[in-house]
């Protein structure tokens, strides 16, 4: 006697994402803390020092928020117009930014005045940034020069006018006190060294350039603008090394994740990216509500922090071990575990017997309804509405072994008016998709054969079965368009593959008749005597 | 040409054992069963074969204790005998002969010296009229015997065993046909009919299936072809009869059977459901479902404690009162079709083909039993007529055993084609094979052929099938990329040639070849790269048949075509090297030598031929193999190479060819050496008993049985030569014995002190018998005048020894004596159990 085999719920590949390390590790983060500003945010830098403090440029203000404050620790609001770029030094006591109004102003974070006021840009700056001997300050600006300034003095040591469009974007090299890079509308990225009065590497970034990156070895520079992401080797004279096209909107922001191993490039098309930096794939994906200007990693990525054009900064924090431990074992453990585990750390001594306990079948409702020969409440219990909208298989794995069993049209008949509706929903969800299509065309030719005597009499089945109808056709336009497009591709392979020869096809042809008949007098003789 | 007499083509296994209803001996040891020309007895404990009944010469048809006397039964068969055997021995006693072809058998106990058969009215054997025919059996001591009274009972019975019976120990007689009940009664000699209307509205068909009588009650059960199951009384009046209504069964009732007290009545049909009616109560009823397959025979034990069914899937389950099965007697089991063809599992070298619905079957031809069934399907089986069911249609192993590859498919009306093609791997932990992949719809049409690269040193396993939608796909094991499960099968390589469709494909011994037919032509392709290497064509006619040789002769392709002509062509040269007209239906090759094997088909008949590509000769040949086409054969290896020196049998040697007729008759060649070694070994075969033997059995058993023996030997004096020692084979016994398999020291102490004990007179004893075989052989050497005497000191030396026994005996006080005669009752057979579970 065996045991009753339970239903297959066939199992379909997952489609989508995969789950790799990468996403369990960008998914490890907790939901966002939102944070109205005046303005939209153009620029967001972390303090180097702990506890980590963040600058966060948006319209006329600069506010520095701490690492778990919902609230600003502190604001500056001496601007007298949009204010650009504020960054920290690599101390954390000093802050720089930009104006609208062409004017650098520099602060210590402790206080609110400015300490000092660098003037001499006639246009908005949008670069600000220490260089790495600390006493000095880059600034680029819309009048298309980028200058450096010693700090003590307030005095302007060097002037370049290279770019030949806003200067936008620029990065100094954390190593070396002289170096410094800037990237501008005219679609160049140039290197500065401030010991000689001039360029000394060019590159052609091809569109505007919004962002710029050195990594920490400073060998290579990432570089942003328009929808393209791409990466030069320095050490090889500027050498283009990868040209990443991922988003569809112009790339806005670009970080390092804090062990280097991972790029994340931000864009108005509202998706953040990851990349490998060893093979440059996309590893993982975020999305947000509105065009992002502006990102910012936490050292050893505790949050991920993302100005919006809205106005609206999120910052996500990461969940700490303790936290995504604890979820996983909550829903291992239920309230009455306890009782089930009675008696089972019992270890059997030498002499006894052990009488094993007979394995009871589990078997999931339908599966009981369907041992008990209930084809209708079988049915039931499938169609119920969280496996119906969550678990189709399950449903359409149903409907199938009632059809193996030929009773699918006893089940299917003499319902109500609503189950109906509802089974003609479930229908209209899930026909057209290629993995049920084969299983429900029947039970959808059943029901219109049982019901076609009703059709007419209630308004919810009669609009659904034109629900239906539609979607029946729409199906068959699209299958027609496709195969139009299948047609086109074969005669364009057709005509781009050579055509192969098989090399000894003719000549085994003729051999095949020729030699046939020669061989007849050497025919063996299968003949008994 | 060939001499090959000493070849021989005889039946291998796979016998019909669910032909007729079984019967269970009283003591519910044994089974007995009708076997095709023998009747098989079966123990009910271990399911194994202990005698088979032979002497028949055609089928047996009907097999029944014999009423007087429980150790002997009777055997019916077509060759118009009926014969009494005594099974426990496996003795036949008396042939009755008849006359006429027999078609089932009864008796019962108040008609003593009386047998009721059933025979064709006519001697014409296409006759549709049946007989029951009262049967004298004279009173002789001769073996056979030939019976002269016959007298007709009734006339226009059918001929189905189930549609007679007998009512209250042989009171009366029931007998149904058609819409159509017949009761007999014996004492006023006369016979009522009860007939029931055509049918009812609703389809409802009313005629009789089977019969059933209660044994103590006037009550007659007859099931019907609309399932339900109608219960008679007060069918002594030709008016004043009624009868009540019981149904469950959806389709025909095709077995009824009382228990033998008559509580209860128990049913079965198509659905493979057991019910048990309790007779009076007929609202309570218990079920036993999922028996495996229809049920066509039901039988009681005469203690109404076992239950039989036979299945129509050639089984036998014995259940335990309605509760659980207990034993299952399996056959081989052959459908209607083999669609599988025969295939050889290279781990367990067993034959494997369809089994049942949804199954494979793992079929040991050298054991004759079937191993284990493999679940193809993995779905409920519904157990109805006219269902679209799963079929496994084709399945291949790889060339070491650890891949299997199966295709079931469902062809719904009206409905497109469902086709799964599942993949399994050999688990070597639990011993049998585990689902690996399973791939839907893998062609948009039917399979026509599949077979696995054989290939031992190739890392990746691949799996070629070629389908009627014109395409040939190579399957592959490779490695999930982001899953951490272990291997699975995708698809590498889909081929095609001039939209033909492919018909057959065949890889060469070394796997760098892959055949592909499409109709006329082979296409030959490199499975490294996939190229089309050449293509080699014999028109006109399609390909049938394709096939590699192997080993010295790899060089070929062999290939028959529609037009009955078989070709080899030379794969160096490309070319044709011979052919010739024959009407190939079977092209096959051992995979352990060069050989290969046509069957062809001739005018009805199958004519088979062995040769080597490489020769013009065919190694050998025999006309007239079988009637009708061969379609099925393989080569199965053997377990030891057979050392034939004749040219003729070397073919044999290394494997054996097993096929199937027309009517799924698995038959294969054997040598006339071969077949004198089975003869010798069957003689030497002796079961000495029944029993289960457990090594509690071995050790306790075969002891008693000893000193019982030499008891026996003691009394009757016929101890020629000196008994063995036999208290130190016990001892080495209990030393040799695995200890966990021991029952506690407590219980053994006392045994071993019993073992010593006994001893120590047969010690006395063999020390008398060694002096006395020392006399007699001094007295043999003084002359042989003198052995008349010594035969006659015999008596003598009886009277001796029987002393020394009763002065052995009160050695022992009465309270030991008492103590080892409980130890001897105490049943040891809940050890037999714990040491099976």
């Amino acid at each position: 006697m065996a045991s009753f085999k339970p239903t297959k719920i066939q199992v379909y590949p997952k489609l989508g994402e995969k789950v790799t390390q990468d996403t369990l590790y960008w998914k490890n983060y907790k939901a966002p803390v939102q944070i109205k500003e005046f303005g939209a945010i153009t620029n967001i830098d972390f303090s180097p020092v702990s506890p980590h403090n963040f600058a966060v440029t948006a319209f006329t203000r600069i506010h520095i928020y701490g690492p778990f404050s919902q609230e600003p620790v502190k604001t500056f609001t001496r601007f007298k117009d949009t204010a650009y770029c504020g960054r920290f030094r690599s101390d954390g006591q000093l802050l720089v930014a930009g104006c609208e109004d062409s004017v650098v102003r520099l602060f210590d974070v402790s206080g609110k005045v400015a300490l000092r006021m660098f003037k001499g840009h006639t246009k908005a700056v949008h670069l600000t940034d220490f260089t790495s001997d600390r006493y000095q300050i880059l600034t680029g600006s819309d009048d298309y020069t980028c200058r450096l300034w010693d700090i003590p003095s307030a005095t302007e040591l060097n002037n370049y006018q290279e770019h030949t469009d806003y200067i936008r974007c620029g990065v100094t090299s954390k190593l070396n006190r002289d170096l410094f890079i800037t990237g501008s509308y005219d679609h160049t990225v140039k290197v500065f060294d401030a010991r000689v009065d001039k360029s000394v590497m060019t590159m052609d970034h091809a569109h505007p350039v919004e962002s710029l990156l050195l990594y920490p070895s400073e060998g290579l520079l990432v570089s942003a603008g328009g929808r393209y992401v791409k990466v030069w080797d320095l050490l090889k004279g500027g050498q283009p090394l990868v040209s990443l096209k991922n988003h569809h909107k112009t790339v806005t922001c670009l970080s390092l994740s804090s062990n280097g191993q991972r790029l994340l490039s931000a864009s108005l098309d509202r998706h953040v990216k990851v990349y490998n930096t060893t093979n440059y794939k996309v590893v993982h994906n975020f999305d947000y509500a509105s065009a992002i200007l502006s990102l910012a990693l936490a050292p050893d990525d505790e949050s991920i922090v993302v100005g919006m054009t809205n106005n609206i900064l999120s910052i996500k924090h990461r969940k700490s071990p303790e936290e995504s431990k604890e979820k996983a074992e909550q829903q291992r453990r239920r309230p009455s575990y306890r009782v089930f585990v009675k008696g089972k750390n019992y270890i059997p001594k030498q002499d006894d017997y052990l009488v094993s306990k007979p394995v009871k079948q589990h078997l999931a409702k339908y599966d009981k309804q369907l041992k008990k020969f209930n084809v209708s409440k079988a049915l039931d219990t499938a169609l119920e509405s969280w496996t119906r909208l969550r678990k189709p298989e399950i449903t359409v794995a149903v409907v199938k072994e009632l059809d193996r069993r030929g009773t699918l049209k006893n089940a299917l008949a003499g319902r109500d008016e609503q189950w109906l509706s509802q089974f003609l929903n479930f229908l209209i969800g899930n026909l057209v998709d290629t993995r049920f299509t084969p299983v429900l065309i029947t039970p959808a030719e059943m029901i219109l054969d049982i019901y076609q005597s009703i059709v007419g009499q209630s308004p919810v089945v009669d609009r659904q079965l034109l629900r239906l109808h539609d979607l029946l056709e729409k199906e068959i336009d699209y299958q027609k368009d496709l195969l139009e497009v299948l047609g086109m591709l074969d005669t364009l392979f057709a005509s781009t593959c050579p055509r192969k020869e098989v090399p000894c096809s003719g000549i085994s042809r003729s051999n095949g008749l020729a030699q046939g008949e020669a061989s007849s007098t050497s025919r063996p003789e299968l003949q008994v005597t | 040409m060939v001499e090959h007499a000493d070849i021989r083509v005889v039946h291998r296994g796979g016998s019909i054992i669910n032909f007729r209803q079984p019967v269970v001996t009283n003591d519910s040891r044994f089974l007995l069963c009708a076997s095709g020309e023998c009747v098989k007895v079966f123990s009910t404990s271990t399911e194994e074969c202990i005698h088979n009944l032979q002497g028949h010469t055609d089928l047996v048809t009907g097999v029944l204790l014999r009423p007087s006397n429980h150790l002997q039964v009777y055997s019916c068969s077509a060759d118009g005998t009926v014969r009494l055997w005594d099974f426990t021995d496996g003795i036949l006693i008396k042939t009755y002969v008849i006359g006429y072809p027999i078609c089932s058998l009864y008796a019962s106990a108040k008609h003593e010296g009386v047998i009721f058969i059933i025979t064709p009215k006519l001697t014409d054997k296409r006759s549709e009229l049946f007989q029951l025919v009262a049967v004298h059996l004279p009173q002789s001591g001769d073996q056979l015997v030939e019976t002269r009274e016959l007298s007709a009972v009734l006339s226009n019975v059918s001929s189905k065993p189930a549609a007679t019976a007998f009512g209250q120990g042989g009171e009366y007689l029931a007998s149904v046909k058609g819409l159509q009940m017949e009761v007999y009664f014996f004492r006023k000699e006369k016979s009522y009919t009860f007939s029931l209307k055509e049918d009812n509205k609703k389809g409802g068909r009313n005629t009789f299936t089977c019969v059933a009588c209660h044994p103590k009650d006037d009550c007659i059960a007859t099931g019907h072809e609309d399932g339900k199951i109608r219960l008679w009384r007060n069918f002594n009046h030709k008016k004043e009869y009624t009868y009540s209504t019981l149904h469950w069964h959806h389709s025909a009732v095709s077995s009824l059977c009382f228990t033998p007290e008559g509580t209860n009545l128990l049913s079965g049909g198509v659905e493979s459901v057991l019910v048990q009616w309790r007779y009076n109560q007929e609202s309570q009823r218990d079920f036993l479902p999922r028996l495996g397959a229809a049920i066509t025979h039901i039988a009681v034990s005469p203690d109404g404690a076992l239950f039989c069914t036979s299945h129509s899937d050639n089984k036998i389950s014995i259940i335990q009162s309605c509760v659980k099965v207990s034993a299952v007697i399996q056959g081989l089991v052959k459908g209607e079709s083999v669609k599988t063809d025969l295939i050889v599992d290279p781990r367990s070298k067993a034959l494997v083909l369809n089994g049942k619905p949804g199954h494979l079957q793992f079929y040991s031809l050298h054991r004759d039993k079937l191993l284990y069934n493999l679940d193809i399907v993995q779905q409920e089986y519904i157990h109805e007529l006219g269902l679209d069911q799963f079929e496994v249609v084709k399945a291949a192993f790889d060339a070491s055993g650890s891949c299997l590859a199966t295709v079931e498919e469902r062809q719904q009306k009206g409905a497109e084609l469902e086709i799964n093609l599942k993949l399994w791997a050999f688990d070597e932990q639990t011993q049998s094979f585990v689902l690996n992949t399973t791939i839907s719809t893998p062609h948009d049409a039917r399979i026509t052929a599949m077979c696995f690269r054989h290939d031992a040193d190739c890392q990746t396993t691949m799996l070629v099938s070629t389908s009627q939608d014109g395409h040939f796909k190579a399957w592959q094991l490779a490695a999930a990329a982001h899953t951490e499960e272990g291997p699975s099968w995708s698809c590498d390589f889909v081929g095609a040639y001039h939209s033909l469709v492919p018909k057959c494909c065949c890889f060469s011994a070394d796997g760098s070849l892959l055949a592909v037919s499409f109709q006329e032509v082979v296409t030959v392709w490199s499975p490294a790269s996939w190229e089309l290497l050449t293509t080699l064509s014999q028109p006109p006619g399609a390909i049938r048949d394709l096939c590699f040789g192997r080993l010295s002769c790899s060089k070929y392709l062999l290939g028959t075509t529609d037009s009955s002509l078989l070709c080899c062509w030379n794969l160096l040269t490309c070319s044709l090297e011979w052919s010739t007209s024959m009407d190939v239906s079977l092209l096959l090759s051992d995979p352990l030598s060069e050989n290969m094997v046509a069957f062809c088909c001739e005018s009805g008949c199958t004519d088979l031929f062995v040769f080597k590509p490489s020769e013009p000769r065919p190694l050998f040949s025999q006309k007239a193999v079988c009637s009708g086409r061969v379609t099925h054969a393989v080569f199965a290896p053997r377990e030891e190479m057979l050392e034939s020196c004749e040219e003729s049998s070397q073919w044999l040697n290394r494997s054996q060819l097993y096929f199937l007729t027309q009517h799924m008759d698995l038959m294969t060649f054997i040598t006339k050496v071969e077949e004198d070694r089975l003869m010798a070994s069957s003689k030497q075969l002796v079961i000495d008993d029944s029993v289960a033997m457990t090594p509690f059995y071995l050790l306790l058993g075969k002891h008693r049985q000893e000193q019982q023996e030499d008891q026996d030997a003691v009394s009757s004096q016929s101890s020629e030569r000196a008994p063995l020692p036999h208290s130190s084979v016990a001892i080495k016994e209990l030393l040799q014995t695995p200890a966990h398999v021991l029952p506690s020291t407590t219980f053994l102490c006392s045994m071993f002190l019993q073992s010593l004990l006994i001893p120590v007179t047969d010690n006395r004893e063999e020390k008398k018998h060694a002096e006395e075989e020392m006399e007699s052989e001094k007295e043999e050497e003084d002359s042989s005048e003198e052995e008349m005497e010594s035969s006659a000191s015999r008596p003598e030396q009886a009277s001796g020894s029987g002393l020394a026994a009763e002065l052995a005996a009160p050695t022992l006080t009465k309270a030991q004596s008492r103590e080892l005669r409980r130890l001897k009752k105490v049943d040891h057979s809940w050890l037999s159990e714990l040491l099976d579970s």
